[in-house]
């Protein structure tokens, strides 16, 4: 399952300050649509609102409409808890809980849900969603570990492991791979990859090559000054973007020339 | 190559702080031996004279204060560490932002009643408005042997003294655990919270376990306090020398510490060795149980997010 994500005319508040300005795009399902921009420009607010997280800061609000396959996620009759069991997140640094080993990290978010598992169905969930973030044949060994006993890179893969356990319909990748080193950022831009064959994938990212490798469709932000909000200046298919954009700022932002 | 160990230059700033750091360490090994030589030197003399202090011996003297101390202890820590932990949660996950500072500086201030204050509230206030509570656990649950009767007329009970202790080391352990429950990740927090977690959801996958070890360390040094506190004992209780679970009546075990103050004024020769010898048990008890704590806590080190 995947999802089709509808903006418009979405802003986006922390208290009385617009931090990012009436949105209007269609996110696809089963592609990778990646957020690229300088930092402050609302990216990552963006994509935060996209599964209601931005909601725990304090103040924090949208005005405008968000629809997943024509459901309104903001609609007051929506608990946020529900939506974030549908879209999952993976974050810039790493975290897997300390806590918990790395069987427990990927079931995590599944006990939320069922408490009442079997200890043969909680083996056969870990072992494909480990499988499925590419991570099974390095920790397989050695489940009952710390999640914290990992390198970096099979850190954050085992945070994606325990976001697609839930079976979610969207994926959402806040800067994921800007912690780690190049061979872990492609063993992640890999897993993107597989991953959007079942899921929307939403990736911010400041690398603009990894933009253009892995993405389907890539959405330009930018503000014009520091206090002002963030806007879309261009969203279109990758290859428009970095070959042949229609805005002259997107153009120097993606050939370098920016600012 | 040369084969000569590198010069280390001598900076004057690094010596003083080294020498500081290091002096400090030593400090408190050597204050904790001194006390440990006194204990035993002193209470040697209970042990060898011929007059006998405790016609029983010294553990049939020692053990109902000891008993007293242990079970004041735990009413008081079982009493404590739920309150405690639901304070603290409160203060740093759910309260505004404005009303959890004034209710941490208010804790601060119920931390800075002297002890001997709780004692004469315990004993004037708290006991006779408690103790027809006592009546009516001793009416539906006297079956239970913690509630058996007679009921103390005066509310002057072991259960009183839990409770006065609880009060008493409340602050120190919910202005603790609050600060250890502020300093959980923010990123552990957003990782429960992505995943669709409830708010109690994210403090059970996340701030309860990261704060676990930290629980139990301030859990032990209410422990300690509760283990050693003198003056709140000694003016709630009338204990003596009994052995009972019974926590409502009026016949009750004292504490090592209270004993000492109320029976150090009018001692002499071995008697007053023997009181030392008390001291040395439980100086004994409260080291055995911080290190246990210690162990607890590195048992699961490697899960404790510390790496």
């Amino acid at each position: 399952m995947s999802m089709r994500i509808e903006l418009s005319s979405l802003n986006v508040y922390y208290g009385s300050f617009l931090a990012v300005e009436d949105i209007n795009m269609v996110i696809e399902p089963n592609s990778i649509t990646a957020f690229i921009g300088p930092s402050g420009c609302g990216k990552s607010t963006l994509i935060r609102t996209l599964n209601r997280m931005h909601e725990v800061i304090p103040g924090a609000y949208v005005k405008g409409n968000l629809t997943m396959n024509g459901e309104d996620i903001y609609s007051p009759s929506v608990d946020p808890v529900k939506v974030r069991r549908q879209v999952g997140m993976v974050f810039q640094r790493p975290n897997p809980f300390p806590t918990m080993t790395i069987k427990e990290n990927v079931l995590s978010g599944y006990r939320l849900n069922n408490n009442k598992m079997s200890k043969s169905d909680a083996d056969a969930l870990a072992e494909k969603a480990l499988k499925g973030a590419n991570l099974w044949n390095e920790v397989k060994d050695r489940l009952d570990r710390p999640g914290s006993s990992l390198s970096g890179g099979q850190q954050q893969r085992l945070c994606i492991a325990r976001a697609i356990a839930v079976e979610p319909e969207v994926i959402l990748m806040d800067e994921p791979t800007s912690a780690l080193d190049p061979i872990s950022t492609a063993a992640i831009e890999d897993l993107a990859i597989e991953l959007k064959e079942k899921f929307t994938v939403v990736i911010v990212t400041h690398n603009m090559q990894q933009a253009s490798r892995i993405s389907d469709m890539t959405a330009f932000f930018t503000i014009a000054d520091t206090g002002l909000p963030g806007k879309l200046i261009e969203y279109d298919r990758t290859d428009n973007i970095f070959s042949n954009p229609k805005e002259k700022q997107t153009e120097d932002y993606v050939s370098g020339r920016f600012g | 190559m040369s084969s000569q160990a590198p010069v280390v230059k001598r900076r004057i700033g690094d010596l003083v702080f080294s020498n500081l750091a290091i002096g400090s360490g030593v400090a408190i090994l050597v204050i904790l031996a001194a006390v440990a030589i006194f204990l035993f030197a002193e209470s040697v003399p209970a042990f060898l004279s011929e007059q006998d202090a405790a016609p029983d011996g010294f553990f049939a003297y020692v053990a109902p204060f000891l008993f007293g101390t242990v079970l004041a202890s735990i009413i008081a820590l079982l009493i404590a560490t739920p309150l405690a932990i639901g304070i603290a949660l409160y203060i740093s996950h759910f309260a505004p932002r404005r009303l959890s500072q004034a209710l941490g500086y208010s804790i601060d201030l119920l931390a800075a009643i002297p002890s001997v204050v709780y004692g004469l509230w315990g004993m004037l206030v708290l006991a006779p408005f408690l103790n027809p509570s006592y009546l009516w656990l001793n009416e539906n649950f006297g079956w239970i042997p913690f509630f058996e009767g007679p009921v103390s007329a005066t509310g002057r009970t072991m259960m009183t003294v839990g409770i006065v202790l609880a009060i008493m080391i409340l602050p120190i352990m919910a202005a603790l655990i609050r600060e250890i429950f502020l300093q959980t990740p923010r990123l552990h927090e957003e990782a429960a919270l992505a995943l669709g977690a409830t708010r109690w959801e994210v403090i059970k996958m996340a701030v309860l376990p990261f704060g676990k070890a930290g629980i139990i360390s301030s859990a032990m040094l209410g422990l300690g306090r509760a283990l050693g506190e003198t003056m709140a004992v000694a003016l709630v209780l009338s204990g003596s020398g009994v052995i009972t679970f019974a926590l409502l009546t009026s016949t009750n075990p004292n504490t090592i510490a209270a004993n000492i103050a109320l029976q150090f004024p009018e001692s002499s020769g071995t008697y007053t060795s023997l009181l030392i010898a008390t001291g040395l048990v439980l100086f004994a008890i409260t080291m055995a149980i911080n290190m246990l704590a210690r162990w607890v806590i590195s048992r699961r080190s490697e899960f404790s997010g510390a790496n």
